[in-house]
């Protein structure tokens, strides 16, 4: 049985490869944040209060297009759906016992990475093993989006070019692993990248904004998924835990 | 007229930290309807894929580059690499492409 104190010492050392990778993404999301004509201080303030990357970008784009409030909460809640079910595993994860501002404070930065390496430590999760990852991947995560901001404008146009893909590449990164091992995941991408493309491209429905396009496609196509393809729990767990 | 970022982000915290927070305070059964679970199972990758395209061909100066990019990190991604590689490695590839093209 370790001590809390140790558990804390090895989040923090789980944490420095995470803070690193956090950094380099999240000045990407500065740059999708500038380009929203979001401050540095704003963008900053938006990754240390929501530690999200998708949902933020998404915000961030939909800050851009001055939509309605009630549409970003709506895609905030798309966008970041998958830490429903992050956070429905580490609830199973803690010992029922775990007093209740634990995990208040636990909720606050259930992001795939956290949620990977929390999942993965042996037994029961001690609380003070993910405080001590969320201790540099917090700031990790800030700070680099406040660079972002901050730094992009003094970016070359080439440089800005090839930041910008970031993101869409760690997005990639999450969903090409699991539609490998998965054909129903590998046939949902191909479907998702064909519907969007229509939606986007095609006269008429390309008046749809991006926001309310990926609201739509997300859910018909996750629920006819679902009804067609219904998941076994043992291949849910063996996604999960290998993020 | 132009909304308040500031409301903005706070609709962003609110909502992320709810639906984190929720399921680890309120539920401590595992959810039983298959259909519930399948649907929130395939709801993150459909997002991310949606999301993805076509709007990175947007993203950056000449859709080519940007074609180029997603071919790279899904080779990548596919071949089982980390977060950060495929990331970088997917501006790598604009940058290098764009050399040529622009």
């Amino acid at each position: 049985m370790k001590s809390h104190k140790s558990w804390y010492a090895k989040g923090m050392r789980d944490g420095i490869p995470i803070a690193l990778g956090y950094l380099a993404v999240s000045f990407t999301l500065g740059i999708t944040a500038r380009n929203a004509g979001l401050t540095a201080f704003q963008a900053a303030l938006t990754s240390f209060s929501t530690n999200a990357s998708a949902g933020a970008f998404v915000g961030f784009t939909l800050m851009a297009q001055n939509a309605g409030y009630l549409e970003v909460i709506i895609m905030e809640a798309v966008a970041n759906a998958r830490y429903l079910l992050m956070s429905c595993a580490l609830s199973q994860k803690l010992s029922p016992q775990t007093p209740f501002y634990h995990r208040l404070l636990i909720g606050y930065d259930v992001t795939d990475e956290i949620f990977g390496v929390s999942i993965a430590v042996p037994g029961k999760l001690d609380p003070f093993y993910t405080y001590g990852v969320m201790t540099l991947a917090i700031p990790g995560w800030a700070i680099g989006t406040y660079i972002g901001v901050a730094a992009g404008n003094i970016l070359p146009m080439r440089a800005v070019s090839a930041l910008s893909v970031g993101l869409y590449g760690m997005f990639i990164a999450i969903f090409i692993p699991p539609a490998r091992k998965n054909k129903v995941v590998a046939g949902l991408v191909a479907v998702s990248f064909a519907a969007s493309y229509i939606f986007a491209r095609v006269d008429g429905l390309s008046k749809i904004s991006s926001g309310v396009r990926t609201i739509i496609l997300t859910v018909v196509i996750s629920l006819a998924a679902a009804i067609l393809f219904p998941v076994k729990s043992e291949e849910e767990e063996a996604a999960a835990n290998e993020e | 007229m132009r909304n308040n970022v500031y409301i903005y982000i706070l609709c962003m915290a609110v909502v992320t930290y709810l639906i984190r927070v929720l399921p680890l305070t309120l539920i401590r059964h595992e959810i039983k309807n298959k259909t519930i679970r399948s649907f929130l199972y395939y709801v993150p990758y459909v997002t991310l894929a949606v999301m993805t395209f076509p709007s990175i061909l947007d993203a950056t100066q000449s859709p080519i580059s940007a074609m180029i990019a997603l071919v790279v990190a899904m080779a990548l991604a596919w071949s089982g690499q980390s977060l950060l590689l495929v990331s970088v490695l997917c501006c790598v590839a604009v940058f290098i492409s764009e050399l040529f093209l622009i």
